[in-house]
Parts: structure tokens; C-alpha cells; sequence
């Protein structure tokens, strides 16, 4: 097989593990906005105890994305960063915030002002750098918003500022959301607590399905590359076929309060639509002339990327494996659910 | 300003900030997992409690170092395109190397942080360890990086494109090894010292306690050993420029002119239009000494290359005598207190002893810095040495100072918050109760 490929799958297997880890962290800091009612401090405090310890494992995903990226596509790293200058920045100042403000709010413990103050920027940013984030994602994939070659990129100019990346942005954002409040039912110790979860669960993936149909209905007109894709592409059929099923798994287990099950169901729901998306963009990297195979470093140069994550990845997996078990395995939840 | 001069600034300020906090996060780290296991044999709860202060410390400063090293990775595809598209296939294997070690460093971070009553002592110990090991794997992977733009090899040049790439040998260049070590002791010793600086003047603020004097033996010993090993690598990452940078030498000792048995300029200034450095204290015959270690051997002077191509010549040369003035400082104060402590006297008693170190405490970061300053103007106007001008890989993006002046803001913002988040959590006394409670 290519090497082009392998890597390229070795980044979309990294996006989708960041879209399923660190986006459902984007999503709890947006539901952090929404907490509200009696439960409000305890809905808090679910949400911050669930991304405490994984947060920044989490966010190495979108790293080892951009690392990859500049390393074996260079030439499509370069033009991103030249195309969409204005876009990255509200990327970076959302993930600065969101990051810092998270610390911040967690170490100002018994200043319940300042608390409250780093708290809004965290649950602020959280909402904005997924929004944006799928920005990013409409706008590569739809060739009219990062092409213009008459003129120079400025960082005023908003080319993106289209339905489509738009629509593309409040998809991720519902997604995320839906994959938070999902993990969060599952996480939360009592049956309220799970309630409101389980309620916003229900209600960010209901907006979800709407910005995907909208999103699909825009693509037709502005965006008719990854339109085709999607049509043609037999990967891409499959995959949004099989996030179709997996949605409606999830949404029956939300209903049924079966949330283990719905955990995994949305998961690969999320997981499923990004494949997909990469199926529609194949082979681009950035529509519409840069490929993964014009704008690839040489085929050893991969080779040896390829075999370095190879490496990485022996010591990743173990890791990931125990970080979660720690944090997120069974004992804990059951034994909150038990002490109901 | 230009484009050249806002992106540099940018990306000066972006690294200015982070290193700061890149240096903190790969030696607190091995000063807490030195305070648990000084806990773990003894059980004095001083050390655990030391432990508890500085882990907090570690992860106000490495989620904020986490970030602004993602600003970095985008930051060189957003002012610097054409260097990335050029060199990002030569130089991504340090950075993807990099991108794993991060990955250990916060997983253990986490598991560190929040696992006290979750894991077993000894592996939570070994989290400790092995989050100070991998930091100072990244460290070391993104050094290579930057080693790289000095001495870049691994590739042959074919009418200005890289072609025949080999990733690893262009990750472990020349500079690659000293460099790399060298950064590695700087952050040790910046951060050991600032950290037995801060409960220097605690134990002067508060009295004597237990508390106090074993953060400061633990922190001064790394930053003591740091500071002297720095000696031995700052001579060897010295002949590695002398052999592969030449004009980068003369611009740190400001020798404009070719010279057999060059003297070693201390302090001084150069004047670049007059080709000669003022004010200096010359040891004749020291810089051909230290450049091949050969008391006669010919330095390369700055007149081997035109004017043009010259670095800020005058910045590059204090910026360096600053880094190896502090270095010596700090130096001959360890040697002070090694020798003090070898004839058994608590140097925690002598409140000289004391005042001295809280005075020179900021020394290992100001040169911290001051190295870093060498190392980039010291490398201008070239972004990778002799291969590629930092004019040639700029973005030609417009407006660029938009993100100079959002980026100026945030980072003020967080600076001042970090601080203030520091003096509540690692400096503030620890009451009695906490003590006998741990």
C-alpha cells in the first residue's frame, strides 16, 4: 500500500480518537455552560472531575495530528496556514483559554468570584474552539473558501465566514456535545444527575442530526466536491450508513436510560461520521488541489514517520490503556451508582 | 513593521513565554518525584507535603505550557509556510517524536496528579519518574528540531529543494547532541534554582522549618549539578559552533577580525561599523583556547563574511555574556555551598547564605533566556544556517499584527495569573495541621 494512505490513515485515526476524547472534553466545557437548576454545583462538579486527569492526554491527539500533518504533507500544512491564517487564530486563542482557564478555575479553590470568572472563559472557549475547529474542517473541504489566488491571505479576511464551514462548525459543536452529555450520563453517581444528562444528551444530538442534514443540503451547493464524495465514495456510504444505525442505537439506549450501551453507540456514531468525511474528502487534503499524494514528503521520509508512530504507539497504547482504567474504569461508577 | 520583523516578534514571544514554562514543567517534575521517594524512606510528611505544592505547581505550569506549545506547532505553519514546506519533511521526526513523549508525560501527569488514592506507592512513584523522563525527552526531540536549523544535514540540496531526505540523520545533527544537552541542564538549573530561591525567602519570611530546608536541599542540589554540568556542555556545544558556525562564534565573542591566538572577551561592546568590541576584559590567547582547545589555533573573524550577512552582533555578544555570567555566578555559588555543607554546617542557619541565594535565584532563568536569544540571533539571518533566509520563509499573510497584539494580551493575562496562582498554592505557609495531617 501507499505510504501516502497509511499515514493519511494514521492521521484520520488520530482526528477521530481526538474528535471522541478531546472533543467530548470541548463538549462537557459547553454543557458547563448550560448547568443550571438544583443539581447546577453538581453537574460542575461531574463535568470537571471527568476531565481533570485526561484533559491533556486528550488534547496530544490534535498535536500529533499537526505534527504528522507538517511532517509528511508539508505542502498542504503550509498552505493551510497560509489560506486560513484568521481562522487558526480564533483555533489558538480558543484552545489557550480553554486549557488555562480550566487550571485556573480548579486552582482558585475558596475565591468563588474569580472562580466563577475563569469558569465562564473555560466553558466559553470550550464551545468556540469546536465550532471553530469544524470550521476548519468545512473550509478544507470545500474548495472556493481557501483559494484565492489574486489575492494575498489576511488575517481580516473571511472567506470563511460561508454557510457551509459554518453549518460544519454547529455540527461539531452538537456533536461534541451529544458525546459529553452521553459519557457524563454514564459518569454522573446518581439517577437526577444522570437525568439531566441523559436530557442533554437528547437535545444536543437531536440539533446534531439537524446540522448534518443541513450541512449535507448545503454541500450541494457549496461545497459539490465532498457532495460527490460522499455519493460516490463506497467507504464513505458505508460509514455514514453504519453512523445512521449507530445513531439510532444511541439515541434508543439514551431513552431507555441503558447508558453504557449508549456511551459505545455514540462513540462510534462520531467516529463513523468523521470516517466518513475522510472518505469524502479522499483524496484531498485541502480542496481543491492538494492531495495527500502532490503534497507528500517522499515515500522513505513517510516510511520512517510510519514506523516512528509504530514505536510511539507501542508506548501510547499500554499508557492510554492504564490512564483509563485509573480513571474511568468500572470500579468507580459502579460503586457511585451503588451508594444511591 | 514588516512582515519579517511581526512574525519574528511573534514567534520570539510565543518561545520567550514557553520555554519558561517548557523548563518548569521537565524539572519539577523530577523534583517531586524526589521529594516522594525522600518521603517514601524516611516518612517525614515534609517531603510529602513538598511533594503535594510542588505537583500543583506542575500542573498549573504544564497545562499552560501544553498550550502554548500547540500555539508553536501552528505557529510555524502560519509565519513561517515556506520554511515548513521546505523543511517539514527534514525535520518532522524530532517533532513527531515529540508529539509521543508529550503523550507519556501527560497521561503520567494525570495519573500523578490525581491518582494518589488510586494507584499503588510504587507505581505512583514511577509515574513521577517516568512524567520527569519523558519531559525531558521532549525537550530533547525539540532541540533537535532547532539543532537542525544550525547544522542542518540529512538531505542533499538539488537547485534549493531538499531531495535524498533522511529523517534521522537530520534529527541528530551536529549541534543536535550538545545542544540538546545543554537545554536540558538550563531547564534543570533555571527552575532549581528559582524554586530553592522562592523558599529561600520563605525561610527567611517564616523561621526555620523543616519544610522549607528540604525544598531547598533538594532543589539547589539539581540546580547545583545542572549548573556545573553546564560548564562541561557549554564547552563542548562552544567547539561545535566554532567548527560548524564560525561566524556564529565570532558573533558571540564580537571578533570581527581573523585572528590567531584570539583573546576571550569578558563583557564589553561591540561596534559592528568600527569592527572592533570596547570596554572588553581580554585573557589573551582564552578564545583560541576554548574554540579547539590550542592556545595559538586561528579564530574566524566576522570579516569572513559580508556585512550583511552578519547577525545583531552587539545583541547576540551581551546576550551571550549575560548567559555565561549568570552561568558563573550560579556556578561559584554552588561551589560556595557544596563546600559549606561538605564541612557540616546547616547552611540554612546563615542568613547571608540566604540573602545570597534569593539574590541570584532568577539568575538561571535570566540566562535561560539569554541563551535562547544567542542561539536564535546568533543564527540570523539565516532560519536554517547558510540554506535559507528567515526572509525567505516569512508568511506574506497581511495584518500579521493582529495576532502579535491578541497574542501580547493573552499571554500578559496568563502570565500575571500563573504568578499569582504560584504565591497562592506552592509559596503560601504550610499551616501545622497540613503538616501533621500528611
Amino acid at each position: 500500500m501507499h505510504a501516502e494512505i497509511l499515514l493519511s490513515i494514521a492521521m484520520l485515526s488520530a482526528l477521530v480518537l481526538y474528535s471522541l476524547l478531546g472533543g467530548a472534553d470541548y463538549g462537557a466545557g459547553f454543557l458547563d455552560l448550560t448547568c443550571s437548576g438544583p443539581r447546577k454545583e453538581q453537574q460542575r462538579a461531574v463535568i470537571a472531575r471527568a476531565i481533570q486527569p485526561v484533559w491533556e492526554t486528550n488534547h496530544v491527539w490534535l498535536i500529533l495530528v499537526v505534527v504528522l500533518m507538517f511532517s509528511g504533507f508539508p505542502a498542504a500544512f503550509s498552505a493551510i496556514g497560509a489560506r486560513l491564517p484568521g481562522l487558526l487564530l480564533f483555533v489558538l486563542l480558543g484552545i489557550i483559554l480553554r486549557g488555562s482557564a480550566f487550571v485556573f478555575r480548579a486552582y482558585f479553590a475558596g475565591d468563588a468570584q474569580t472562580q466563577l470568572y475563569w469558569g465562564r472563559v473555560f466553558s466559553i472557549s470550550s464551545s468556540l474552539t469546536p465550532f471553530f475547529l469544524g470550521i476548519v474542517i468545512g473550509a478544507i473541504s470545500n474548495g472556493s473558501v481557501a483559494v484565492n489566488a489574486s489575492r494575498p491571505a489576511s488575517l481580516l479576511r473571511v472567506a470563511w465566514l460561508q454557510f457551509f464551514p459554518l453549518s460544519v462548525g454547529l455540527l461539531s459543536l452538537s456533536l461534541f456535545a451529544y458525546l459529553a452529555a452521553t459519557y457524563l450520563a454514564v459518569e454522573a453517581s446518581d439517577r437526577e444527575l444522570q437525568d439531566d444528562f441523559r436530557r442533554r444528551a437528547l437535545i444536543s444530538g437531536g440539533v446534531s442530526v439537524l446540522a448534518a442534514i443541513l450541512t449535507y443540503l448545503l454541500a450541494g451547493s457549496s461545497a459539490p466536491g465532498i457532495r460527490e464524495g460522499l455519493a460516490s465514495s463506497t467507504l464513505s456510504g458505508a460509514a455514514e450508513l453504519a453512523a445512521v444505525f449507530a445513531a439510532y442505537f444511541a439515541f434508543r439506549n439514551l431513552f431507555l436510560r441503558r447508558y453504557r450501551q449508549a456511551r459505545v453507540a455514540a462513540a462510534a456514531q462520531v467516529g463513523l461520521i468523521v470516517i466518513g468525511w475522510a472518505g469524502a474528502q479522499f483524496p484531498y487534503l485541502l480542496r481543491p488541489d492538494l492531495t495527500m499524494f502532490n503534497s507528500a514528503a517522499p515515500a522513505n521520509v513517510l516510511w520512517d514517520l510510519l514506523m516512528a508512530c509504530g514505536a510511539g504507539g507501542l508506548v501510547l497504547f499500554p499508557s492510554l490503556y492504564l490512564l483509563f482504567r485509573v480513571f474511568k474504569g468500572r470500579r468507580e461508577t459502579t460503586s457511585g451508582m451503588e451508594s444511591t | 513593521m514588516n512582515n519579517l520583523l511581526t512574525a519574528r516578534s511573534l514567534m520570539g514571544l510565543t518561545l520567550a513565554f514557553h520555554i519558561i514554562f517548557a523548563a518548569v514543567g521537565v524539572s519539577l517534575p523530577l523534583m517531586m518525584t524526589v521529594a516522594e521517594w525522600r518521603w517514601l524512606r524516611t516518612n517525614d510528611p515534609a517531603y510529602l507535603l513538598l511533594a503535594k505544592r510542588w505537583a500543583k505547581g506542575t500542573a498549573i505550569l504544564f497545562a499552560v505550557g501544553g498550550v502554548s506549545g500547540t500555539v508553536l506547532s501552528f505557529e510555524l505553519g502560519l509565519l513561517w509556510p515556506r520554511f515548513m514546506e521546505h523543511a517539514g519533511a527534514v525535520i518532522g521526526m524530532p517533532f513527531s517524536l515529540e508529539g509521543f513523549a508529550f503523550f507519556t508525560e501527560a497521561i503520567f501527569l494525570g495519573i500523578y496528579l490525581y491518582g494518589w488514592d488510586r494507584v499503588p506507592g510504587s507505581m505512583h512513584l514511577a509515574s513521577g519518574a517516568i512524567v520527569a523522563i519523558s519531559g525531558a525527552s521532549s525537550v530533547v526531540f525539540v532541540t533537535f528540531a532547532n539543532a537542525w536549523m544550525n547544522t542542518p544535514t540529512g538531505f542533499d540540496l538539488v537547485q534549493g529543494r531538499f531531495v535524498n531526505i533522511r529523517p534521522f540523520a537530520a534529527m541528530l545533527s551536529p549541534a543536535a547532541a550538545p545542544e540538546a544537552l545543554h537545554m536540558v541542564l538550563a531547564a534543570y538549573t533555571a527552575a532549581g534554582f528559582a524554586a530553592a530561591g522562592i523558599h529561600g525567602w520563605l525561610l527567611l519570611r517564616r523561621g526555620r522549618n523543616r519544610f522549607d530546608e528540604v525544598a531547598i536541599a533538594i532543589a539547589l542540589s539539581i540546580g547545583g549539578v545542572a549548573v556545573l554540568a553546564q560548564s562541561v556542555s557549554g564547552d563542548a556545544l562552544g567547539r561545535m559552533v566554532g567548527t560548524y558556525q564560525p561566524m556564529k562564534l565570532a558573533s558571540f565573542e564580537g571578533q570581527f577580525h581573523t585572528e590567531k591566538g584570539a583573546p576571550l572577551r569578558i563583557g564589553g561592546l561591540p561596534y559592528p561599523d568600527k569592527r572592533e568590541t570596547k570596554y572588553a576584559l581580554e585573557i589573551p590567547h582564552g578564545l583560541s583556547l576554548l574554540a579547539s582547545h590550542r592556545m595559538n589555533s586561528i579564530v574566524e573573524g566576522l570579516d569572513q563574511e559580508p556585512q550583511a550577512d552578519w547577525p545583531n552582533v552587539r545583541m547576540v555578544h551581551i546576550s551571550f555574556q549575560i548567559m555565561v555570567g549568570c552561568g558563573s555566578l550560579l556556578s561559584a555559588f554552588t561551589l560556595v555551598a557544596a563546600w559549606l555543607a561538605w564541612k557540616r554546617r546547616p547552611l540554612t542557619i546563615h542568613k547571608t547564605f540566604l540573602k545570597t541565594l534569593v539574590l541570584l535565584s532568577p539568575l538561571g532563568f535570566l540566562a535561560l533566556e539569554a541563551g535562547w536569544m544567542v542561539t536564535e540571533l546568533g543564527r540570523q539571518p539565516w532560519v536554517i544556517y547558510k540554506i535559507m533566509r528567515t526572509s525567505e520563509a516569512v508568511t506574506s499573510t497581511a495584518h500579521l499584527d493582529v495576532t502579535l497584539f491578541a497574542l501580547t494580551v493573552v499571554y500578559f493575562v496568563l502570565g500575571i495569573t500563573v504568578i499569582w496562582l504560584l504565591s497562592r498554592h506552592v509559596i503560601q505557609s504550610p499551616k501545622q495541621q497540613e503538616l501533621e495531617a500528611s
